[in-house]
């Protein structure tokens, strides 16, 4: 019977200790996947791990991870949004775990956008 | 849909959307009776009946970026698929349940898949609603409430901390017979 260990949640509360949360609004990159029933079945899912183990080897604690619903661009699937704070979000698309790994490195961690699995540059924001 | 948990990653977000803040999950399978059910309730904004008996309609969405919706029909195929049916019970202002049955043994019912990954999609990309998971496999029981879990964190971090994502995921899988 699997149960959930208070003390590893323990644990974890005290290597939290002292170090500060961040506040919604606060981030520095707000990293969306697109979770509608298209995203879902095209492998939405295995982005999102992707990035999660991304965002764990990082360490990083001025990122924000989250999904949203169907884009609309159901042929387009899996896609991301990334919305750096001062630059244009981009929209990323028909991506598996390879290219999501890059997109990370190289727009999320070092700030260049990886045109070539862009959309657009566009204007549209999730906030 | 690959597996039983993507379907059911694709029915929360359905809740989330309807702008339910509290859903809850429960697997239970029952070996002597060869039974599996999935149902999902949650208190979003619910449906009128004349939408609940179209909702398995492929033909039938409320969204406006595509017109046809698919995720309640593509459940509905999967269950029929191992002798199983679907039941959708709403009520307007109340809430949804969703009612997905199985032949628990059948060759064509689906695996669960990676049940972890997909609590955790929904636990990160829905930072406002609280998820109550609940499995019974022939009575053994796993109980999971993000409400206990952000209680017990009582904010010194935050459910969406990779660290306490992967705890859950942990007992996510472990919870599952499969
Ligand atoms: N839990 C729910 N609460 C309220 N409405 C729902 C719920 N689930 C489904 N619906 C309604 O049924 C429609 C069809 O759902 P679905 O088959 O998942 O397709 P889609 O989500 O792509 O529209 C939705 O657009 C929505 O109007
Ligand atoms: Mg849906």
């Amino acid at each position: 019977m699997a149960k959930l260990r208070i003390e590893d949640l323990k644990k974890i509360k005290e290597s939290m200790a002292g170090t500060v949360n961040l506040r919604a609004g606060d981030q520095r990159v707000k990293i969306t996947v697109h979770m509608g029933t298209c995203g879902i079945a095209a492998g939405a899912r295995k982005i999102m791990n992707a990035l999660l183990q991304k965002l764990e080897k990082s360490g990083a604690s001025d990122i924000i991870l989250t999904s949203s619903g169907c884009a609309g661009l159901c042929n387009h699937e899996p896609m991301i949004t990334v919305e750096v704070r001062e630059s244009a979000p981009v929209k990323y698309v028909k991506l598996d775990p390879e290219k999501t790994e890059k997109i990370f490195d190289e727009h999320i961690m070092k700030g260049n956008p990886v045109s070539e699995y862009a959309l657009s540059m566009g204007s549209e924001t999730t906030y | 849909m690959e597996d039983l948990s993507l379907h059911i990653l694709d029915v929360v977000e359905n809740s989330t959307k309807a702008g339910a803040n509290l859903v809850e999950i429960n697997i239970k399978e029952d070996t002597d009776k060869d039974l599996l059910q999935i149902i999902i309730q949650d208190n979003g904004r619910g449906m009128d009946p004349k939408m609940v008996k179209r909702v398995t309609d492929p033909f039938i969405t409320t969204r406006t970026t595509r017109r046809v919706g698919l995720g309640l029909s593509m459940l509905e195929q999967a269950a029929q698929e191992a002798e199983g049916y679907l039941t959708v019970t709403s009520e307007k202002g109340i809430g949804t349940e969703i009612r997905a049955t199985f032949q628990a043994s059948h060759i064509d019912r689906k695996p669960f898949g990676d049940m972890g990954s997909s609590m955790i999609s929904l636990i990160l990309g829905n930072p406002g609603v609280d998820f109550i998971y609940k499995s019974d496999f022939d009575g053994e029981k796993t109980t999971i409430d993000t409400r206990a879990i952000k209680a017990e964190l009582d904010g010194t971090t935050t459910i969406s901390d990779p660290a306490v994502l992967k705890l859950l995921r942990g007992v996510f899988e472990e919870s599952l017979r499969n």
